[in-house]
């Protein structure tokens, strides 16, 4: 074509090369938190082929075995339960209902976060007043009050996060969308005669829920920490199944001369965080512009 | 080229534009009247705050919370669009015109390629199927001179450069097939060199596509390069309209007159840049008399008693009441040795 000619390669378009591989190229960041969270997920998938004992089956005789002790890497709990065993089947309990009850707060949130963004007037002025009524109890309170009106088990667990959890992603994206319902992209997508729902879904969401997606990361952490805190409760995941969170309530009594206990799944709570906060992280400097 | 007899495709009669604010409410457009034909390149000039942009976006329906049109006519092919319901007006406007923005990088979608920005237009207002959009959009690419346009297609804005971006937002203007193209400042971001081509491709566009331009700039040059026809704007009024040639060789409007003195003339040796002395009114206040009279070389006391109308004159305008000695006015600042 006659264009070609018109127009010869401007200079700044030699560094789009460099400028393209810069992006969507994995950072050492974003590796190591998904091979860390990769590694998690795959011990708990693979829990009965990593452990031969059943995470329930009680031993009396070899209770308070310490770590190292034969057969039993991490040592056996006060009903002579093997840690192991249990740290990995918990995980299986604890990420599942972490990750999804994550997900549907994160759904709900972001959509009536952008719906009363980008509307504004007496539909923001609602949901806004509904989400100060959420925020202003306290989250766990909130949680508790409702796993106990539905009575414990992860139904429960899930229902109630996602009624309290949703507040923080409307406001994150909400937020984010006054940003942006602003840019000139925003307004030029209007300007073009796009339909409402294109505007949002194709050129909003896509440019608000990155913080959205970063905050669920650490919310997952967070939602561990409450299904932990409902498990001391008795208002978390039924026993025998195991859990961290039980098992650091369990381990509590014996603190001072059985560690080992608290500390094992302490730290399987820490790790999680560490890879989901790397992975988020990683994801922040990936997208980075 | 004057205005075509026809009638235009976009017309504002009277238009007022207010930005309520706490304690005042800022007149920002006074009452502009405008009209764009079928293929014709109309600029309209003035400096910052003089508020072009805010007329232009009154005219797409696209004014900024909280500023809104505070009485006026917009009449599209004639017929007058301001009583019609929210959603109709929108789908009528966009129907006609298209806008092109100053900035390329924030008016392009930054985590969409550009192609399918190109390819939304066709593809949800105009119903194409996928790979007739995609088609269109290749071909829209190739028509503003974008080399490479299947690859260049699969980009994202941040990897092309400024004056291909401005490009990919013409290509999105264009791919609703819009009669008339509202341009705000769409070459003040970029280079001069870059900002020559991109004046190129809408020029050459007006006249294959007969789309017609309705082109904002704060630059004399741009608007020179690109249209046919001027309004010049000053304290949200139009001061004076008419055709390029004759308005930019014989000024009609003081205002307009020390613009073009402004300009430096490279074959001329001077010691110093001509400015024009002052500021311009605050639009939160009324304005008694002609808003330029403080600035005014030519000025009069009947200047600043009453405000003055828009003078028509066969196909130009003009807001001056001294606009009879117009033809002398270089002499007169020459011998009074007023330095503008």
């Amino acid at each position: 074509m006659t264009a070609m000619a018109l127009d010869p390669l401007e200079p700044a378009e030699q560094t789009s090369a460099v400028a393209r591989s810069g992006r969507g190229k994995w950072n050492a960041t974003l590796v190591s938190g998904l091979v860390l969270f990769g590694l998690i997920v795959l011990a708990a998938v693979c829990a009965p082929l990593l452990t031969s004992y059943d995470p329930t089956a009680q031993n009396l005789s070899q209770a308070f075995l310490p770590p190292g002790a034969p057969g039993h890497l991490f040592g056996t709990d006060s009903f002579g339960r093997d840690v192991l065993a249990r740290l990995l089947y918990g995980g299986r309990t604890d990420l599942e209902v972490g990750v999804f009850a994550v997900v549907s707060p994160f759904v709900i949130g972001s959509v009536v976060g952008l719906v009363a963004g980008w509307f504004g007037g007496w539909l923001d002025t609602v949901i806004g007043r509904i989400v100060d009524i959420v925020i202003a109890f306290p989250f766990l309170v909130l949680v508790i009050a409702l796993v106990f009106a539905m009575g414990p088990g992860t139904t429960s667990i899930y229902t109630a996060i996602t009624l309290v959890g949703w507040v923080a992603y409307c406001r994150i994206v909400r937020g984010q969308v006054l940003v942006a319902k602003e840019q000139e992209y925003a307004m030029a997508a209007r300007a073009s005669g796009l339909p409402t729902w294109r505007i949002l879904l194709r050129h909003l969401l896509p440019n608000v829920i990155l913080q959205a997606f970063v905050y669920s990361m650490s919310d997952i952490v967070l939602t561990l920490l409450a299904i932990v805190t409902l498990g001391f409760l008795g208002l978390g995941v039924p026993p025998p199944n195991p859990d961290w969170g039980t098992m650091i309530q369990d381990g509590q009594q014996f603190i001072l001369t059985k560690w080992y206990l608290t500390t094992i799944p302490g730290i399987a709570v820490v790790l999680v965080g560490i890879a989901l906060a790397l992975i988020a992280d990683g994801i922040v400097d990936r997208t980075n512009r | 080229m004057t205005a075509p007899l026809t009638v235009p495709v976009l017309e504002a009669i009277d238009l007022n534009v207010d930005i309520p604010m706490p304690h005042a409410r800022l007149h920002a457009v006074r009452g502009i009247s405008l009209s764009v034909g079928g293929g014709e390149a109309v600029g309209l000039v003035g400096e910052s705050g003089s508020g072009k942009s805010l007329t232009l976006r009154a005219l797409l329906g696209l004014l900024p919370r909280p500023a809104r049109i505070a009485s006026g006519t917009i009449l599209i092919d004639g017929q007058d669009v301001t009583g019609l319901p929210a959603h109709r007006l929108r789908h009528l406007l966009t129907d006609t015109m298209s806008m092109v923005f100053q900035d390329s990088l924030t008016a392009l979608n930054p985590v969409m390629r550009v192609g399918d920005q190109i390819a939304e237009g066709p593809r949800r207002k105009l119903g194409r199927s996928k790979s007739a959009a995609h088609a269109v959009a290749v071909e829209l690419m190739t028509k503003v001179g974008i080399p490479d346009p299947e690859r260049r297609y699969e980009h994202y804005p941040h990897e092309l450069s400024g004056g291909m971006r401005q490009r990919i937002c013409i290509a999105i203007a264009l791919s609703t097939q819009p009669r008339l193209i509202l341009a705000d400042e769409p070459t003040t971001a970029l280079d001069v060199t870059i900002q020559a081509r991109v004046l190129d491709v809408l020029g050459r566009l007006r006249q294959e596509e007969h789309v017609g331009l309705l082109l904002v700039s704060h630059d004399l040059a741009v608007v020179g390069q690109t249209c046919s026809r001027l309004y010049v704007m000053y304290a949200g009024k139009v001061v004076e309209s008419g055709d390029l040639v004759d308005l930019v060789t014989g000024p009609r409007h003081p205002y307009t007159f020390s613009l073009l003195r402004s300009v430096p003339d490279p074959d001329r040796r001077i010691d110093r840049l001509l400015s024009i002395p002052g500021q311009p009114p605050d639009l939160s206040t009324a304005v008694v008399g002609c808003s330029f009279a403080p600035r005014c070389p030519f000025v009069v006391d009947a200047c600043r008693e009453r405000e003055p109308e828009l003078l028509v004159m066969r196909d130009r305008t003009s807001a001056c009441i001294r606009v009879d000695t117009a033809d002398r006015w270089t002499e007169m600042v020459a011998a009074e040795g007023v330095t503008l």
